[in-house]
């Protein structure tokens, strides 16, 4: 049996940040992450973030992954970091059980941190399940991490922000993007973002959806329409639009199976994208020692992940007897910069979705 | 297809790596996945649906969706999209649900 004092499931940006503040407050961390590589999702993300200073605005995702972990470089001996492993279970006992290079392994964790993030969600359409059809994260896997172009003519599908951000990135690469679609009758994403494509001259439509995909055995053609208030198809609206490629950009959903399996009280909270776990303040769930952060905790964006992490590290440290110096000021900021991260439109969605699940 | 230019990135490519797909040679790079690869050899197919028979590539693209499993080495059900691909790997479209050794 491996023992450490905190274990943190994800070395994505809440994993990371929460290893940071974790092992800065003294504790002895282990960071379990199921790639080969940590930083989890930035390292695909070429565009510069928002926010401020604090959460590594004006700079690009794939650096902050490199930021953060020379961050947690200076805690090297007190931080162990497995990558490609993957935790398969937490059970009621506490004990976590880890895939790694197809060895089994039990870690007794005297604090766990689940920071799992997010998985893309689907559309329903005939033919949804055709190669060609892809999340647009993986679009952005493909183009951004492995230099591979996903085809020649893409139709994305949602305008948030992942949507406008990767359609900018497949002009950048040398891709064709037809047109973006959105359901809703209104563009979700930053108007910088949806600005800048428009300059791009690709047509946003609001108020369309996929009707059909064609193709034999990968995607040939989507037939679209238009959506009336109710967002129901208007007959006769139809039209065809040639595309080897189809983005489905239509939000995530926590991932949250270690989080049930082990018990922790779940509510299915739309405006945080699926079913999340209930906390308090500090990000510990309704079962005592196991805290969240991040997309698992409910779907924002990177920066409020990473601050989220850092909260989540810093309590379970300080749980364990390990207070920082300054924690209660560092408590508290990480409070301050998220209630700056949800203001505006979007925030106000999060902050009704969290005023459903915190205690 | 690879990206051959861009205004950010710049890809470094690994060594050429050799490796077959259903009995043909095709080529990758160090660093690929095997789904990368095939994909930039212009492979989007890497199954069929169990009941149905229905062609399928991958989804996500960061192993959770299970939509690209293939028999790698003889192994079935390797998440092609996250294993990195290694010179002289047998990859092959998987029939069936695979069996457990």
């Amino acid at each position: 049996m491996k023992m450490t004092e905190i274990a943190i499931v994800g070395g994505g940006p809440a994993g990371l940040s929460a290893a940071v503040s974790a092992a800065a407050s003294g504790a002895r961390v282990t960071l379990i992450e199921r790639d080969d590589h940590l930083g989890g999702q930035l390292k695909k993300q070429t565009h510069m973030f928002f926010g401020s200073k604090k959460q590594y605005a004006s700079t690009r995702g794939v650096d902050i992954a490199d930021i953060l972990q020379e961050q947690l470089a200076k805690y090297k001996d007190r931080v162990e970091i497995m990558t490609d492993a993957t935790v398969i279970g937490i059970y009621e006992d506490g004990i976590l059980t880890i895939e790694q290079n197809n060895k089994y392994i039990k870690m007794q964790p005297q604090r766990i941190v689940v920071a799992t993030g997010a998985s893309e969600k689907f559309l329903t359409f005939p033919n949804n399940d055709m190669p060609g059809i892809y999340g647009a994260g993986a679009v952005q896997t493909l183009m951004n991490v492995y230099g591979v172009k996903p085809g020649n003519n893409v139709l994305m599908v949602g305008a948030g922000n992942i949507g406008l951000i990767v359609s900018y990135q497949l002009m950048q690469a040398g891709v064709t993007v037809k047109a973006i679609i959105d359901a809703a009758p209104r563009i979700g994403g930053y108007l910088v973002h949806a600005s800048k494509i428009r300059r791009m001259g690709i047509p946003i439509l609001t108020s369309h959806t996929v009707k059909y995909a064609h193709g034999k055995d990968s995607l040939e053609k989507v037939t679209i329409c238009k959506l009336d208030e109710k967002f129901q198809p208007i007959p006769g609206t139809e039209q065809d639009i040639e595309a080897d490629v189809m983005c489905i950009s239509v939000g995530l959903s926590p991932l949250a199976e270690l989080l049930w399996q082990i018990g922790c009280k779940m509510t299915f909270v739309p405006e945080l994208g699926g079913h999340v776990p209930l906390r308090n303040g500090e990000m510990e769930t309704s079962l005592k020692g196991i805290y969240i952060a991040g997309d698992v905790a409910g779907i924002e964006e990177a920066s409020s992940a990473m601050v989220e992490g850092r909260l989540a590290g810093l309590c379970a440290a300080k749980g364990l007897g390990y207070e920082a110096e300054n924690y209660e000021d560092l408590r508290k900021d990480c409070l301050e910069q998220l209630n700056s991260l949800r203001s505006g439109p979007v925030g106000e969605k999060i902050l009704k979705g969290l005023s459903k699940v915190t205690a | 297809m690879r990206i051959e230019e861009h205004p950010i990135l710049s890809f470094k490519k690994g060594e050429k790596i050799k490796f077959s797909f259903d009995g043909e040679e095709y080529e990758g790079f160090e660093g690929d996945t095997i789904a990368s690869a095939l994909h930039a050899a212009g492979v989007k197919v890497l199954g069929h649906s169990h009941n149905h028979n229905r062609p399928r590539g991958f989804y996500c693209a960061i192993g959770n969706c299970s939509s690209c499993l293939m028999t790698v080495d003889g192994e079935p059900n390797v998440r092609t999209c996250t294993e990195k691909l290694k010179s002289g790997m047998v990859v092959e479209t998987q029939k069936g649900k695979g069996v457990l050794k």
